[in-house]
């Protein structure tokens, strides 16, 4: 077997805007998707997350680049010739047929005895928890239902790679999370390669042993959950994922796993981590810091300390929201209520004096394009 | 009074209903009563109607004649059944013709670019600004002895150097079977194009995912999605064509009788209103039973009927 399930080599897909405009949907995009992974392609609609993933099913053929599935070059192979399968947004289920008929209709594709059809169909069924439903139709099933047929329809075909478009885009908030879990839990019992494309940073984080954060057709980043959140290689991908502070600067001194930045809003130097690859001395950069990991204190001698001032305080139940001012600058400050907050005396009081300290860790020195 | 209506649900919607129930009443019960109660009647000599209750015009269009020659009571005389079952193979032929003709065409245009789609349907749709009749005559022109397909024809055989004699295309079966196809291939067009149109693009994709070929796609995902279609247009065809009396007036000439000629010319040249009635009615019945039929067997199209 072959050590990536998928490979996109520099690949770019061209298309043509109802303006007359060349626009490229996806511009040279790289990706080794391991055999086995949860892999997530993530990104606000029109990166080219989905124009990638239908390229991957054949729906559509790149413009320069190759796809590699099993280590396979697949160039003009037509979808019904790929050991993939989709689950689509819209599920695109046959409506004219019942549940069984839509499950079983990859097996009958492939000539497969009808004895050997309803063992696979019954079993995919009931993985996805549909067992007593097959003679129903698609419109008589709720959303998350259909979901499921789509979801067994794909399986039942023991596809090398599973591609999901969305697939949770259309349930409610509760039966999302729920899903999450359960799509998670059986990629995990069945060892399937899933790549799954969402707009849901949060869905993205809990599935997925990686994630490619896309934009304008580009990878901004690849790597786990956590190298994403806690090193977000560009000032993108810090504000796309969680939330940061930026304050603008000038590297001072640079060392492989220290910076020095200067940064003129403070008039002083803060110590951080250079995140970005290819950061110079002397360089214009940023400082990306986020609201959970700045500490406030009474009072410290500490590295990175600064003084500043309450500016307002909302409780929202697990955590309180402070914004603080230094000078002009403007921090969001997340602290998490581990105190009992009933007296009033436990929130800061606007216009109350405060230190921020910055863990060096922490402050990610970015570039600035 | 009126805020007795306002609390009365069941009277307001019987009242709502009354304009249409009234001009139902007018324009479609009235007529047919009448029509039944005519057909139940006698010829007089003058052609006037005789108002009784006789079966006389039923029995006469079952094939019993009175009208013997050799002096019995009664006798058996095919024509009018002859004429019925000509009527019904001619519309099951047209609808048949104008499905296997439609279907590509709006298969076609339902996958052509957008941009293009309305052209297409515009082309579709320009004959029908003509007069019925007229475009009827315009097939008169083509199929007559001196006409364009004969002329066509006769230049190219005689570029050959064959010896050519005009065929007889006019005032033959054939002449009115492809009038009825041209006159009603629109009206199957329309409704399959609208099924096929309203199949979305990852049904298609879905298919090709799960191994579908092109060809099994097609008659897995987009024959059987597209019934509703065929089944409206077929509705739309075969009814008219059971009853039209023009096309075969014109281009079958006086001999090609169908249930439609024979209506037509009980009420204009022979005058009598009485068994004309009596055909409407039979023609009526078959319409319906071949409808209700066609229609348990394959559903009454209502995704076209709702859109």
């Amino acid at each position: 077997m072959n050590e990536f399930a998928v490979e996109l080599r520099d690949v770019v897909k061209k298309f043509i805007t109802p303006e007359g405009n060349e626009l490229n949907a996806v511009d040279h995009v790289d990706m080794q998707i391991r055999n086995g992974e949860f892999f997530s392609m993530l990104g606000s609609s029109g990166c080219g997350k989905t124009t990638s993933l239908r390229m991957i099913a054949g729906f559509e053929w790149p413009t320069e680049g190759e796809v590699y599935i099993e280590g396979k070059l697949m160039g003009h192979t037509p979808p019904f010739q790929r050991k993939v399968n989709t689950v689509f947004q819209s599920y695109a289920l046959f409506q004219h047929m019942s549940v069984y008929q839509n499950v079983a209709f990859g097996l009958e594709m492939e000539g497969a005895h009808r004895d050997e059809i309803k063992k696979r169909v019954m079993r995919a069924l009931e993985m996805v928890q549909l067992t007593g439903m097959e003679n129903r139709r698609p419109k008589q099933l709720s959303g998350g239902q259909q979901q499921r047929v789509a979801l067994a329809r794909a399986l039942v075909k023991t596809p090398d790679v599973l591609l999901l478009d969305e697939p949770l885009g259309a349930l409610d908030l509760k039966l999302r999370k729920e899903m999450q879990l359960e799509l998670k839990a059986l990629q995990q019992q069945l060892g399937i390669t899933f790549i799954y494309v969402t707009h849901d940073q949060e869905e993205a984080l809990t599935m997925s042993d990686r994630i490619a954060v896309m934009s304008r057709g580009k990878v901004m980043q690849m790597g786990t959950p956590v190298e994403i959140y806690e090193r977000p290689r560009n000032r993108f991908v810090a504000e796309f994922i969680g939330e940061s502070n930026f304050l603008e600067g000038q590297i001072k001194s640079l060392s492989a796993n220290e910076a020095s930045v200067f940064i003129p809003a403070l008039n002083a130097e803060v110590t951080g981590t250079p995140a970005s690859e290819g950061l110079v001395n002397g360089e214009q950069v940023f400082v990306s810091i986020r609201p959970e990991k700045i500490h406030l204190t009474e009072h410290s001698e500490r590295l990175n300390t600064f003084e500043g001032e309450i500016a307002s305080t909302v409780y929202i139940g697990s955590n309180t929201h402070v914004v603080v001012h230094i000078g002009d600058v403007r921090l969001k400050v997340w602290e998490q209520n581990r105190i009992s907050r009933l007296e009033p005396s436990s929130f800061y009081t606007n216009g109350q004096k405060v230190d921020l300290m910055l863990m060096p860790e922490n402050t990610l020195v970015l570039k600035k394009d | 009074m009126l805020k007795r209506l306002r609390e009365n649900k069941s009277a307001q919607g019987t009242l709502l209903a009354l304009p249409t129930t009234i001009w139902m009443f007018i324009l479609l019960i009235l007529p047919l009563l009448l029509t039944l109660v005519i057909s139940f009647g006698k010829r007089s000599p003058d052609g006037e109607v005789i108002f009784t209750f006789s079966l006389d015009n039923y029995i006469r269009l079952m094939g019993i004649s009175s009208n013997c020659q050799n002096g019995q009571s009664w006798c058996f005389d095919s024509l009018y059944l002859q004429i019925l079952v000509r009527s019904l193979m001619l519309a099951f032929n047209t609808t048949v013709i104008v499905i296997t003709m439609a279907y590509p065409l709006a298969y076609f245009i339902a996958r052509a670019d957008p941009k293009r789609r309305n052209t297409f349907l515009f082309m579709v749709l320009i004959p029908l600004w003509t007069n019925f009749v007229i475009r009827v005559y315009a097939w008169m022109m083509l199929l007559r002895k001196e006409g364009a397909i004969n002329l066509i024809i006769g230049t190219v055989a005689h570029w050959l150097g064959i010896n050519f004699v005009p065929l007889e295309l006019l005032y033959t079966p054939g002449a009115v079977l492809v009038g009825m196809v041209y006159e009603f291939l629109p009206f199957m067009i329309l409704p399959i194009f609208t099924s096929l149109e309203k199949i979305e693009t990852s049904l298609y994709e879905a298919a090709a995912d799960l191994g579908a070929s092109p060809f099994k796609t097609f008659l897995r995902v987009t024959l059987p999605l597209s019934m509703p279609g065929v089944v409206a247009g077929t509705i739309l065809v075969f009814i008219p064509v059971m009853g039209t009396f023009i096309v075969s007036d014109i281009l079958g000439g006086r001999q090609y009788i169908l249930v439609g000629n024979l209506i037509q010319r009980q009420f204009l040249d022979a005058r009598d209103p009485a068994f004309g009635s009596a055909a409407s009615l039979i023609l009526m019945v078959m319409t319906l039973v071949v409808t209700y039929f066609y229609t348990r067997k394959f559903g009454f199209g209502e995704e076209i009927v709702a859109a």
